[in-house]
């Protein structure tokens, strides 16, 4: 009589094979579409543009016509999706291409999703493909966006179940984001205490991953992209006031050769011997929140007294670490702004401060040796004249600056005349090296947005600059900065002064002001969950006596950790919260209170009975349960719902009630 | 001694697990309404989309972990935890859900027998519950503090009392990563009746020959008229009729039904096996109920009637059922 296994095995499949209704299509249709949006930004644009377009047709054709879709239209759709991916990324390995043929699949998937059972596994293929979209960038923003496309496949996915009455659309919503909601704990336990992998187990991270930032290759106009990139690049939160505006100068890169056209920095090769630095007061100490860069370079307020834990110094004071940086990083450093560096020049190093390429920009040349004849030896005059040149020589400050030609320097000194920090710093180095003066360029960022309210400086790619340093005799290297001379505004007030009514819309100062107040949830998003790296998490169970916490000691406070929520959302769902009648608990305690005493009461015994055989067995409490039998049976057979004042009396006499046993 | 301490630990020991682990025990024993379910008599095992769904989890934490990807691993233990609260969620489903009535309707051997099963849904609205009975899975949804019907049929073999089976009730609300049942094995018994046999003679007394010249003879209202067939007797054929017609009309009585008296004797059938004996009576009294008629049904141990009605049918075919 007992139902065969076989019996229950059907009865899954059935569930599987019910057609899918139209508020689980709908549902469906809005995940996909969801997740689509996510990866639309990077997807090629016309490969979204026919992904979205199969899909509202597919919508549509469900939802007015029914019925299924032809293979003779399915089959040439997921021939073509791998055709249009190769032609659009040139090979179907790595990260973008990957995705885009997913978010594909997941779309084409929809063709054929007819019963519940395909739309269970398009849900569960459609939150992988979501979460992928977060290997393109984890702000918070792309987050919250991510788990908002979590919720209609999740509702989706509720859609499927049986279920009495289709809920209003909006009420869908309600049980998969209430579900989340008070996951969260949980979801924070675990995220905690998951052992972190100290190592990929494929694949290099990022390796592909469009970059930005400072390149260690710069020709007039690279800067263009990055001075109109709004991304942070790095935060630096000062131990006590920050430097001031003129003196937020954050080195990256020096860069010593010119090869007609272009900067490059020599390799950072570490040197055991950096240049000599002689600092005076005052000290900056910070910590910097490095965005990823997929570069090997650190930033550090001019000039690095010493190098931060895992990176290394060149001998021009760069700093690096010896895998490129892939993840947001934090770092400390003290600078001294005010220093002499390298006050002694080695011939190699004069050298290659001096190196310039033979044939190129004649004009400069002759120019610098007219200051070189004027000038003679006084470096600090011939770079005093290059500067004022800038200042008066009717140069601009302009983004837009138009292409330069072979002869770069020269065509920009004598003939455009409009450019920005690169153009500036190439020129005026290049002019320091003809009249025979040592010189390098160093790119890094400048300025930065002091948030008052999270104390710390926040520098946008935006603010990448180029400057110079010339070697003076006793001083070392002295940082100049012809841009300053042409726009003092690029220095004191940042790039976005600078470039005031260059900008594109979306760079309004007001906007922009509003972008870097919200600037702060970013930076705690960035420190509280990108980098929570596996050092901090080792670190977590520091508190409770657990230095540096390995593999098994996180496992272990996972489990704990997970077990103590766990047993909390149990007791939350055991706890039966069906309100008691107040008179059939009072009653119950009597019970107890007599059956202490030796009447206790028999199953088949009403509670008449037992009352009596109460008043029989106790003899002296004879008036009290009289009263109390009497008082209990008006309240209970007398009226559909006790009345309130008799019932309180009740309850008082039963917590009166003391029976004393009987002595035998 | 030793072997009654041991015998009396033994039988406490069993007392305490029919108690506490009544999965064990007691569940297979047929229980008295109402059934309550609670903690101890729900169990939840993933479904298979679940434990894909873990394995893509699985791929998830796996990928974001590689990557280094905190965002993603964030997300991932969020759906994680979702995940498995989704499962707290399928035992809330079934969770103080209560069996109160079992009300089994009638059917024949052979049948399928609807059970309507009483439902109470308790202090929370429930969806996406299903009785899996033979088969067939209904599914039923109850909002708080409600109740609803949920008919199941259950398929029949052979007369007589038929226990209820144990019934599965089970839901993978809300998600469907997680399935919870509880078993339940109400004390109920229905009660299935004897197939009738298909084909045979018609009862003594129904619609027989005799009794239409005796109800002819007693000067019934005259219903009509009608061809001649072989055997007809004579005295019924309508001669002054026939004469204007090609062929024989035979009168026919429209008989009163209160008339109709049967008596569906056991004894009077002869050289049949017990059960086909009990056949022909439960078509005897099926017929006799579609008649309208008033019958008698003579059983060895018992004669009931002469009456009429649903009440007297479904009492002679349940003591149909009951025979031995």
């Amino acid at each position: 009589m007992t139902p065969r296994p076989a019996d229950a095995r059907l009865s899954t499949s059935i569930d599987a094979q019910r057609p899918l209704d139209r508020r689980a299509f709908d549902l469906l249709c809005l995940g996909v579409a969801a997740v689509l949006a996510l990866h639309l930004p990077r997807l090629p644009p016309r490969l979204g543009l026919v992904l979205a377009a199969v899909l509202a047709v597919r919508w549509a054709q469900r939802r007015w016509r029914g019925g299924r879709v032809s293979l003779l239209l399915k089959l040439p759709l997921v021939a073509a999706l791998p055709l249009a991916i190769l032609a659009a990324y040139g090979s179907p390995f790595g990260r973008a291409p990957g995705a885009a043929l997913a978010v594909g699949m997941l779309v084409l998937k929809l063709l054929e999703s007819e019963r519940a059972r395909d739309a269970a596994s398009a849900v569960a293929f459609g939150s992988f493909v979501a979460m992928s979209a977060l290997l393109f960038g984890q702000s918070l923003p792309m987050t919250v966006l991510v788990a908002l496309a979590l919720l209609p496949l999740l509702a989706a996915l509720q859609a499927l179940q049986p279920a009495a009455a289709v809920p209003p659309f909006a009420r869908a919503f309600a049980r998969p984001a209430l579900l989340l909601a008070l996951s969260l704990p949980l979801a924070l336990v675990a995220f905690l205490f998951v052992p972190r992998l100290s190592s990929p187990l494929w694949g290099a991270p990022g390796a592909e991953q469009a970059r930005t930032g400072i390149s260690p290759r710069m020709a007039p106009g690279d800067f263009v992209d990055l001075l109109t990139d709004d991304r942070p690049a790095l935060r630096v939160a000062f131990d006590g006031a920050p430097p001031p505006p003129g003196q937020r100068y954050f080195r990256g890169l020096v860069m010593w050769h010119f090869d007609g056209r272009a900067w490059a920095a020599t390799s950072t090769a570490p040197s055991s011997q950096p240049e000599a630095l002689h600092p005076q007061a005052p000290l900056y100490s910070y910590e910097v929140t490095l965005e990823p860069t997929g570069r090997h370079w650190l930033f550090a307020l001019d000039t690095p007294l010493a190098a931060p834990a895992d990176a290394l110094m060149s001998a021009a004071r760069e700093l690096a670490r010896s895998r490129p940086i892939d993840a947001v990083l934090h770092y400390r450093v003290t600078s001294a702004p005010r220093r002499a560096l390298a006050p002694a020049l080695d011939d190699a190093e004069r050298r290659r401060g001096l190196q310039l390429p033979p044939g190129f920009d004649p004009r400069a040349r002759a120019l610098a040796a007219t200051w070189r004849q004027r000038h003679g030896d006084d470096a600090r005059a011939i770079a005093g004249a290059a500067l004022s040149l800038f200042h008066d020589g009717g140069f601009s400050y302009n983004l837009a600056a138009p292409p330069l030609g072979r002869d770069s320097v020269d065509d920009f000194l004598f003939g455009t005349r409009e450019g920005f920090c690169e153009h500036y710093a190439s020129a005026f180095v290049f002019l320091m090296r003809a009249a025979g003066i040592p010189a390098r360029v160093v790119a890094g960022y400048q300025g930065g947005y002091w948030n008052a309210l999270g104390g710390y400086l926040l520098v946008r790619q935006s603010d990448a600059h180029a400057w110079a340093e010339v070697w003076l005799p006793g001083q070392g290297w002295t940082r100049y900065d012809p841009t300053a001379a042409v726009r003092p505004e690029r220095v004191t007030l940042g790039a976005a002064a600078a470039a005031a009514g260059q900008g594109a819309w979306y760079q309004a100062d007001w906007l922009q002001a509003a972008r870097n107040r919200w600037d702060i949830v970013n930076r705690l998003w960035d420190r509280a969950v990108i980098g929570f790296d596996s050092l901090r998490q080792r670190g977590l169970l520091t508190p409770f006596g657990v230095e540096r916490a390995d593999w098994g000691a996180l496992a272990a406070a996972l489990a704990a950790m997970s077990a103590l929520v766990l047993a909390l959302s149990l007791l939350l769902v055991l706890a039966r919260r069906e309100r008691r009648d107040p008179l059939a608990a009072a009653q119950a305690r009597l019970e107890r209170r007599l059956a202490r005493a030796g009447v206790a009461r028999r199953p088949s015994e009403g509670p008449l009975h037992y009352f009596r055989r109460a008043t029989r067995a106790l003899p002296q409490h004879r008036d009290e349960l009289h009263a109390l039998g009497d008082a209990y049976l008006a309240l209970r057979y007398a009226c559909a719902a006790p009345a309130p004042e008799p019932l309180r009396n009740y309850l008082i006499q039963v917590r009166r009630f003391r029976p004393r046993r009987m002595v035998q | 001694m030793a072997a009654t301490a041991l015998r009396s630990l033994l039988s406490q020991a069993y007392a305490r697990a029919e108690r506490r682990l009544p999965a064990l025990t007691r569940l297979k024993a047929p229980e008295p309404l109402p059934i309550a379910l609670h903690r101890r008599r729900i169990y939840i095992v993933p479904t298979r989309f679940g434990l894909g769904f873990g394995a893509i989890l699985a791929t998830m934490l796996l990928g974001a972990l590689n990557y280094t990807n905190n965002a993603a691993l964030l997300l991932t233990c969020l759906l994680a935890a979702a995940a498995f609260n989704s499962m707290l969620l399928a035992f809330r489903a079934l969770d103080g859900l209560s069996l109160r009535t079992v009300r089994p309707g009638h059917a024949f051997a052979g049948e399928a027998l609807p059970v309507d099963l009483g439902f109470a849904a308790g202090g929370r609205a429930r969806a996406g519950l299903r009785i899996d009975a033979a088969g067939a899975a209904p599914c039923f949804a109850i909002e708080a503090n409600a109740e609803t019907d949920v008919r199941i049929e259950l398929p029949t073999d052979t007369r007589g009392p038929l226990p209820l089976p144990r019934l599965r009730v089970s839901t993978t609300w809300p998600f469907g990563l997680f399935r919870a049942w509880s078993w339940l094995s109400p004390d109920t018994r229905a009660l299935v009746y004897p197939r009738p046999e298909a084909h045979g003679p018609a009862a003594p007394g129904a619609d027989s020959d005799g009794e239409r010249v005796q109800g002819g003879a007693a000067g019934d209202a005259l219903a009509g008229l009608r061809e001649y067939r072989a055997g007809d007797p004579l005295k019924l054929v309508a001669w002054k009729a026939s004469a204007r017609h090609a062929g024989l009309l035979v009168k026919e009585f429209e008989r009163p039904r209160d008339r109709d008296e049967r008596r569906l004797d056991w004894h009077a059938i002869r050289g049949l096996s017990h059960e086909a004996r009990i056949a022909r009576l439960t078509r005897w009294v099926i017929e006799a109920h579609a008649a309208n008629a008033r019958w008698t049904l003579v059983l060895p141990a018992e004669t009931l009637g002469p009456d009429a009605g649903v009440g007297h049918y479904h009492r002679c075919l349940a003591a149909l059922a009951l025979l031995p």
